[in-house]
């Protein structure tokens, strides 16, 4: 199921402005790669470029390669739709359609996929991925009520649900935490932890902290100057980034000299 | 107006600009509230004569229930058609221009719409009369002939193509603008969020439509809806130019025996209608008044009863 990225001299540009230049990565499966840098740095887009979320914004391209475990992201045959069906998303704000229940939440995806479906199969689709998400213990008497009745914390783990419930192959958090409490933001680092197993996990976060504890890899993104694009300083182990980077600007940043 | 500050209670200060502001925006109120009331009175003083009037005593000869039945019948089946044939196309115009269409077309088109809004009725009513019918004529004969066997189109077709099913595509096409402009306004304001949440699930545009968009304007596009329909029900000029009324109970869209709309019928007898004529006449403006409001608290009644899932929380 998980699978591994490997992007190799990716330009992202909005119309003929270069935003993020020459990013060379490889993400490996089954772990946590954390993105870190400064505001505007290119993290976040760079994420929305590896489901192609980014093209949502008009005269947005890219330039070079994304492999998924081997199979180019944006090859001629590729399905924007398709690519988004196999690579999840979390978004920096919770947001679980408030029209809908907790419950048709979390089968939303699994409508798109397949029309039809039993009874008993989405019941257990849905109490599947709410355990696996942390949630169910808290709502399952409540499945019928409206989404946005739970509070923030709950919300985002409710939408973690909803990514994962129609198995993903890999599951992308934009600051997943930026808008929580700490104690909802310890929860869903936990559960980070334990979805490692089975996905293949990318988060861009603000806090270095976060990134120090639920990582495997880091990739540290900076801007060159004002006005110039942002770039891929330097990736590696997440205790090697954070002891011993080989860039003076990861060190200056991780030790919050700037950022 | 003086600024003498109360000895024990500070209010703070009283600034001119606000009092005067909120006695015109008060007064405006009040005074909607007293021309509605006015309206109100007078149909029901002037109306009651009509309902209980001795049939000998009006022009139709028939005491009010029946002059009035086919009359409301007319008028809810002609706005109705009109709704039916003008929700999907407003809603599918609209989600064109929000979401579909590059920013400059949909601007443009948008513009265009705004301006159909703006055609006196009067001209709806010479086009449909003039152009329209002609061109249903045809479409009704072929609807007796294939689809004579549903009651609708039982037919005999119309020769003129002045028929409550004319009548309703003109209103149709009178009430598109506004329902458009409200659905475009509120799709426009769909949160981007929503939006993406939906296409990171891997939802297509049609999908996001369905699941981001439409039920978040759910309550906008049925008040566009009601907003319509009551502009429908009211419309005088173009009904009363395209129908030839028989003043009958059918649902035959197509021939040539037709029901006529109260607001219709007003303006056609009211200028040679004199005593208890004219009693009955407004008293089926009442009834036209009452059928207005039930459509408008039916409406809010509908949309309040998800008020939970309405994302205003």
């Amino acid at each position: 199921m998980a699978k591994s990225i490997d992007v190799s001299d990716l330009n992202i540009y909005y119309g003929d402005f270069l935003a993020v230049e020459d990013v060379t990565i490889d993400i490996p499966a089954r772990s946590v790669t954390a993105f870190i840098g400064p505001s505007g740095c290119g993290k976040s887009t760079f994420l929305r470029s590896l489901n192609r979320m980014h093209e949502v914004i008009p005269n947005a391209r890219v330039e070079g390669k994304v492999l998924i475990d081997g199979q180019d992201l944006y090859g001629d045959e590729m399905d924007p739709v398709n690519v988004r069906r196999t690579i999840g998303m979390v978004f920096q704000r919770p947001n679980p359609f408030p029209t809908m229940s907790i419950y048709d939440n979390v089968i939303a995806g699994q409508k798109l996929n397949s029309k039809r479906m039993k009874k008993a199969d989405s019941d257990a689709i849905v109490e599947r991925s709410l355990r696996r998400a942390g949630l169910w213990a808290e709502v399952k008497d409540r499945l019928n009520r409206p989404g946005s009745s739970l509070s923030g914390g709950q919300q985002q783990r409710l939408c973690i649900a909803r990514a994962i419930s129609v198995e993903p192959e890999v599951l992308l958090m934009d600051e997943p935490c930026s808008a929580l409490d700490p104690i909802s933001t310890s929860a869903i680092e936990d559960l980070i932890h334990e979805l490692k197993s089975e996905y293949t996990i990318v988060i861009v976060t603000h806090n270095m902290q976060q990134a120090a504890r639920v990582s495997d890899d880091t990739a540290f993104f900076n801007l060159s100057g004002v006005g110039k694009p942002g770039r891929l300083v330097e990736t590696g182990r997440t205790e090697k980034i954070f002891s011993n980077p080989e860039d003076p600007a990861t060190e200056a940043y991780i030790q919050g000299r700037f950022g | 107006m003086t600024t003498t500050p109360t000895p024990r209670r500070p209010r703070g200060v009283r600034r001119a600009g606000d009092q005067v502001f909120r006695g015109l925006s008060t007064g405006a109120s009040l005074l909607i509230l007293l021309v509605l009331a006015g309206v109100a009175v007078f149909l029901t003083v002037e109306g009651i004569p009509g309902i209980t009037a001795d049939p000998q005593d009006v022009k139709s000869g028939e005491s009010f229930l029946p002059f009035v039945a086919p009359l409301v019948f007319g008028t809810l089946l002609s706005a109705l058609l009109a709704l039916i044939i003008s929700l999907p196309l407003s809603v599918g115009v609209a989600l064109f221009i929000s979401h579909y269409a590059p920013r400059r077309l949909g601007a443009a088109l948008g513009y265009v719409i705004d301006l159909l809004a703006a055609v006196p009725s009067v001209v709806y009513g010479a086009w449909g009369i003039a152009v329209l019918a002609g061109w249903l004529a045809p479409a009704y004969a072929w609807l007796e002939t294939h689809l004579g066997f549903i009651p609708l189109f039982a037919g005999p077709a119309s020769a003129t193509g002045r028929t409550i099913m004319t009548v309703g595509v003109v209103l149709a096409l009178m009430i598109l603008p506004i329902m458009t402009a409200i659905c475009r306004e509120i799709f426009l304001q769909t949160p981007r969020l929503h939006q993406e949440a939906a296409l990171a699930l891997g939802a297509t545009r049609w999908e996001v439509a369905r699941m981001a968009i439409f039920p978040y304007a759910r309550s906008g596009i049925v008040s566009a809806a009601m907003l319509g329909l009551g502009r429908a029900l009211g419309e005088t000029m173009a009904v009363a130019m395209v129908l030839s009324a028989s003043g009958v109970v059918t649902f035959n869209l197509i021939s040539s025996t037709n029901p006529s709309t109260i607001a219709a019928n007003i303006a056609l007898s009211f200028g040679e209608a004199s005593g208890l004529t004219v009693n009955a006449l407004i008293a089926s403006g009442l009834v036209l008044f009452v059928i207005t409001f039930v459509v408008n608290f039916t409406a809010r009644a509908i949309v309040d009863r998800r008020k939970d899932f309405s994302g205003a929380n």
